[in-house]
């Protein structure tokens, strides 16, 4: 089998030096040759010792990946996948601690600005660099109460029977074409289990980057939380800018048994170049409440629909999302609630933000099946856009097959007003703080559920948009 | 020499239909002017025209800052050099919270060099300040921290337009009818605050249909406003006047601009 060493990748000039477009050296110990094969998925299991039956998974998923058609809603898609590399593997060994980690990958992490915000746990962060875990530590209560926070390749070989009960359960590879390449590539994401009755008290943090041109960034989440337990789990991400295409599509699954609570938090900040087409999922149980808090800034293309099936009675799914689409890009994000039972709850609340030309749509659906009544369900979506250049769709769809519903659906469309622009202005601001201050102003009511530091990296995202110096 | 605003035959329109048709005013610094007339009569007009609302469009004319014409300076700019418009109807700002939004203003309204990004006061200070003088207003604290005029009710509005008033300490002031909403006893915890910014140190235009806000703050000018031209300039004693018998008078001696107003609202009343 070939398996081909390099050390060079990332030899390439970089262009023009900004806050996040910036390259770290980074030596590589293995990567997958570029395209997608058989042999090349073989090659991934085997360089990461996985049993046969994930390997046997995998080859299945390319076999259905290969099978599916493009879809054909959302944005357009122009990907090569035979020019893409599917497996790159920075560091042989993971590190344990801070101290371990290597310094050039610290670097990147001090470039990005992340560590006020992750210092403070640091023993609860994991962070993922070029498709592999390389650092992560956990906390030692967290081991004393049974609860399991690693990389999901750990997890294969740790938690092999836990992790299998689940793994692609809540999307099989079936699902979608992008969920099929996951399957069949997939590296890196978290693993979490927490066991009946624990609360963790702090969110559970990590930090994805895709730091190699064309490479595909594929990592698979799977959180079980089981009854009575909660857990907040939280992913912040700012990727460099390259010019050529970069694909991220990763896969997270979430488990919330009886009288449990999750809440998983994202901001992801992608390069223009970036094509982000995920597939989030969760089913809760009884009494169980799962809320998805989704920000979404950069990336040419985002395509993002995190979903909450409510399976039992008084199960609640809330689902908070924000879009800012600038120039050159395309947010297709929205949300999905299915009440499979009778009693449950579901909340949407998306805003969107378009500027210089940039798209956002809202693709949501609302689906109350057989059975359910007494499903109570509300949406709100309110858009600013930001000029006349700049777009924004709803697409809302909504399937009752229950009498005795309650299903609420608001839809608001603003442009930033003049009056309110004088206003501020007339106060003193300038008509670029003023503008910034009202698109803050517009996401607070969810940037006020996000934790402290990531609501302070919110809003100095959205400043950076503003300025237009990030893409 | 003291600081003079100027307004010489400014002829403003909005969305083409001319409003003011030539209005002449100069205020010193020091100076309190009360501004009077009928609804309709462009009053509000002539403060957002002073500020540099984009709406309202000066056809005609100049706005002089101690000769300086200020028409083309956008309003931050007008903001930073001193101006000050406490709006009859404030906009409400959802999920901006009056002590940012307070912060930012006072910032670069203190410090006009300032660059976009820079630092803003030092939190510590600004908070003090900012507790001291919603004390002096009664105003609870909790107050900063809601949004700016959202859900705020009509008198909460126009305190919190004083409260800008006594951050910014501007040099000239058009309070268009911020007395509207207030009690007797807001509207005295108005004027003490105007008083302690120090009357000798602000030139003020008043808007109003009440009498309290001028007992606290006696006018050395009444201007009367009629169809989008002062008509009638006098001492205080017009101001008087005109709040016991109304605009009867001033409507008969001024037919041509009074059948002007009488247009402007009949426009107002179609649209
Ligand atoms: N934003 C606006 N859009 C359209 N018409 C306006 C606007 N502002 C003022 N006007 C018109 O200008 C005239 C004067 O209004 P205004 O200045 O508000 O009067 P006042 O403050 O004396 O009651 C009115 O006929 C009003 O309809
Ligand atoms: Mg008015």
């Amino acid at each position: 089998m070939a398996t081909e060493v390099t050390s060079d990748q990332n030899a390439g000039p970089v262009g023009e030096i900004n806050k996040y477009d910036f390259h770290t050296e980074t030596q590589a110990v293995f990567r997958a040759r570029k395209g997608l094969d058989r042999e090349v998925v073989e090659q991934i299991s085997e360089m990461k010792g996985e049993p046969d039956w994930m390997r046997e998974f995998r080859l299945k998923a390319l076999e259905i990946f290969e099978s599916k058609p493009m879809p054909k809603w959302g944005g357009k898609i122009d990907i090569d996948f035979q020019d893409i590399y599917y497996y790159l593997k920075p560091t042989e060994k993971q590190g344990h601690s801070w101290d371990e980690v290597p310094q050039e990958i610290k670097e990147t992490f001090d470039k990005l600005g992340i560590p006020e915000a992750e210092r403070k746990f640091l023993a609860g962060v994991k962070a993922q660099f070029e498709s592999e875990v390389i650092y992560g530590s956990l906390k030692e209560e967290l081991g004393e109460k049974g609860v399991i926070f690693t990389d999901t390749d750990t997890a294969v070989r740790e938690h092999g029977d836990l992790l299998r009960e689940y793994f692609g359960t809540i999307i099989p590879p079936s699902d979608n074409k992008f969920a099929a390449l996951n399957s069949a590539v997939w590296s890196g994401g978290s693993f979490i289990y927490v066991p009946p009755g624990v609360h963790i008290d702090f969110p559970l943090q990590a930090y994805f980057r895709i730091n190699a041109e064309r490479m595909g960034q594929f990592e698979r989440t799977l959180i079980i939380v089981d009854e009575g337990a909660s857990v907040h789990y939280v992913e912040g991400c700012t990727a460099p800018m390259y010019s050529t295409e970069s694909l991220h599509s990763a896969v997270v699954e979430i488990i919330c048994k009886a009288g449990s609570r999750c809440r998983y938090t994202t901001i992801q900040n992608w390069a223009n170049n970036i094509y982000n087409l995920v597939t989030k999922r969760a089913v809760a149980y009884r009494d169980a409440t799962m809320e998805w808090v989704d920000g979404n800034l950069g990336s040419r293309l985002t395509m993002k629909y995190p979903a909450v099936y409510m399976m039992e009675p008084g199960a609640r799914g809330e689902i908070l999302s924000i879009a800012f689409a600038g120039a050159g890009q395309h947010q297709d994000a929205g949300a999905k609630l299915v009440h499979c039972a009778p009693h449950t709850t579901g909340q949407i609340t998306s805003k969107s933000i378009s500027k210089d030309g940039g798209r956002s749509s809202y693709r949501g659906l609302v689906r109350v099946e057989r059975g359910a009544h007494h499903a109570k369900c509300n949406v709100v979506c309110d858009a600013l856009i930001l000029d006349p250049h700049s777009r924004s769709d709803t697409y809302p769809y909504i399937e009752v097959a229950e009498q005795d519903v309650a299903i609420g659906h608001e839809a608001s469309v603003s442009r930033i007003g003049e009056e309110q622009m004088f206003y501020l202005t007339s106060r003193g601001l300038t008509e670029s703080e003023a503008s910034t201050m009202i698109v803050n102003g517009f996401i607070e009511p969810l940037v006020r559920e996000l934790p402290m530091e990531y609501a302070v990296e919110m809003n100095r995202l959205i400043q950076l948009q503003m300025e237009g110096s990030v893409g | 020499m003291t600081d003079t605003l100027t307004i010489r035959n400014l002829h403003v329109s909005v969305e083409d239909k001319p409003i003011l048709h030539g209005v002449d005013l100069e205020i010193r610094r020091g100076e309190t002017h009360a501004l009077m007339g009928p609804n309709g009569s462009g009053k509000s007009t002539l403060g957002l025209a002073i500020m540099g609302h984009p709406k309202y469009v000066v056809t005609e004319g100049e706005i002089l800052l101690n000769g300086e014409n200020i028409v083309e300076w956008s309003p931050d700019e007008r903001a930073r050099r001193g101006l000050f418009y406490a709006f009859q109807r404030p906009i409400a700002i959802p999920g901006v919270k009056m002590a940012d939004f307070l912060r930012h203003a006072v910032t670069n309204v203190r410090h006009p060099e300032r660059r976009e990004g820079e630092e803003l006061l030092p939190m510590r200070e600004f908070r003090k300040e900012l507790k001291e003088k919603m004390g002096q207003l009664h105003m609870d604290l909790e107050f900063a921290r809601r949004y700016v005029n959202d859900g705020f009710s009509g008198g909460e509005m126009k305190r919190a337009e004083i409260l800008q008033l006594a951050m910014l300490q501007p040099k000239f002031a058009v309070l268009d009818e911020t007395d509207s909403g207030l009690d007797a006893d807001a509207v005295r915890l108005a004027s003490e605050s105007i008083a302690r910014i120090g009357r000798q140190k602000m030139g003020l235009l008043i808007i109003t249909h009440h009498d309290k806000l001028l007992e606290h703050n006696p006018p050395q000018f009444t201007h009367v406003m009629l169809g989008g031209r002062i008509v009638e300039t006098g001492g205080p004693e017009l101001a008087i006047e005109l709040h016991r018998h109304g605009y009867g008078r001033i409507r008969e001696k001024y037919p041509e601009a009074d059948a002007e107003n009488r247009a402007m609202q009949q426009v107002e009343a179609g649209a």
